[in-house]
């Protein structure tokens, strides 16, 4: 697998959310508006290529018995970062998306990519990789937000496109299922074609 | 009363998966066969209510009293990882059936985000560790309420012919849409 391979995986053969299924709990929970998606994944994005550059930096020295709780405490600081950075420069996002910032500490994904590719990959591949994964994480939520904002408010990043009553049910909990499952049945048939 | 409200606000009203989306992964993952899932909410039952009570004395006995809220992620994460593999080795030992049961659950709950979320959840609401533990247990509940209820219907939904780019995940979620539909009837019970 050439870098091109490994970098464009993320998007759509490899998509964390349409295909891996990892990290659904932030993905049905912030994605009310295309906004709140993005937000959501660009934090995971950061906190996803940190953690992914420091397991890879530091995976000759982690003893194999703790590797998971080393790389759960390397993942938590980094959230706690990007928790506290949030907190002073954009304090409504971090209002909107709440308890889901520290969540990303048991983000499936992250974890995932730390176990699976970045403790046993070179520096400039796991570096790749979490660019590639967090870049289709952030498309994946961004379109589900995007559709559930269309659908269910008339507007697209907060420009009002339709006016009057629209689907409300698909900015509340029950929409987020069903666009997804629908989104999901989508990647499925886009992969196989 | 105020213990009722917890409850009832916790199982029906704000149902941690169908309303709070935590712990989906579970949720979708293990929720095949009736009889896992009900092993899986039992052992989120047990360990939730444990990492409550001990996340609720660090934060107000060691966190707060030090200065070092903005530790709380770490901390929580760390606490709820050992407490896992203390329960398991714990379990392992104590009783073996009650470990058949649960074991292989354990290690799948420290990434289940519903126990850290309650945890946080609890400082955040600001409760006494009596609303704590009840808030848990509650949560416990309605976790276990939710996977069983979709569990019994991903078994029937085996047997049905369903289109076939919806097969599998796709229509679960579908599915789930629609319970949290029903569950959005217990909206202003409390």
């Amino acid at each position: 697998m050439d870098q091109k391979q490994n970098f464009t995986k993320g998007f759509i053969k490899e998509n964390p959310v349409f295909v891996l299924l990892l990290g659904l709990c932030p993905t049905l929970g912030v994605t009310t508006s295309a906004i709140n998606g993005m937000g959501m994944g660009l934090a995971t994005l950061f906190v996803l290529v940190m953690s992914n550059l420091v397991v890879a930096l530091i995976k000759d020295y982690i003893p194999d018995k703790v590797r998971i709780p080393a790389f759960i405490v390397i993942i938590a600081s980094f959230v706690t970062i990007v928790e506290l950075t949030m907190q002073a420069y954009t304090p409504a996002l971090f209002e909107a998306l709440g308890l889901f910032i520290p969540l990303i500490v048991v983000n499936c994904l992250v974890l995932g990519r730390a176990e699976a590719f970045a403790s046993k990959q070179s520096l400039a591949s796991s570096l790749i990789d979490g660019v590639g994964m967090g870049l289709g994480f952030t498309f994946a939520l961004t379109l589900l937000g995007a559709v559930r904002e269309i659908l269910g408010s008339g507007a697209f990043f907060g420009m009002k496109l339709l006016e009057g009553d629209l689907m409300l049910v698909f900015v509340l909990a029950p929409g987020a299922f069903i666009a997804l499952g629908y989104l999901i049945a989508l990647s499925n048939k886009l992969n196989k074609a | 009363m105020e213990y009722f409200a917890i409850i009832i606000g916790a199982i029906f009203v704000s149902n941690i998966v169908l309303a709070q989306f935590l712990g989906i992964c579970p949720f979708v993952g293990v929720s095949g066969k009736l009889s896992t899932s009900v092993g899986m909410g039992g052992a989120v039952l047990f360990v939730m209510t444990l990492a409550t009570i001990t996340t609720w004395v660090l934060q107000y006995y060691v966190l707060n009293p030090f200065g070092l809220g903005f530790m709380q992620t770490i901390v929580f994460i760390l606490v709820i990882a050992a407490l896992v593999q203390m329960v398991e080795i714990i379990l392992k030992k104590v009783s073996p059936p009650l470990y058949q049961a649960l074991g292989v659950f354990l290690p799948l709950i420290t990434t289940n985000c519903a126990v850290l979320g309650v945890a946080i959840l609890t400082i955040q609401k600001e409760f006494n560790l009596m609303e704590g533990v009840v808030f848990s247990i509650a949560n416990a509940i309605g976790f276990t309420l939710a996977i069983v209820l979709f569990s019994s219907i991903r078994e029937h939904l085996d047997l049905m012919e369903v289109p076939k780019g919806m097969r599998g995940v796709p229509i679960a979620l579908v599915v789930a849409g629609i319970l949290a539909l029903a569950f959005m009837g217990f909206t202003g019970l409390v």
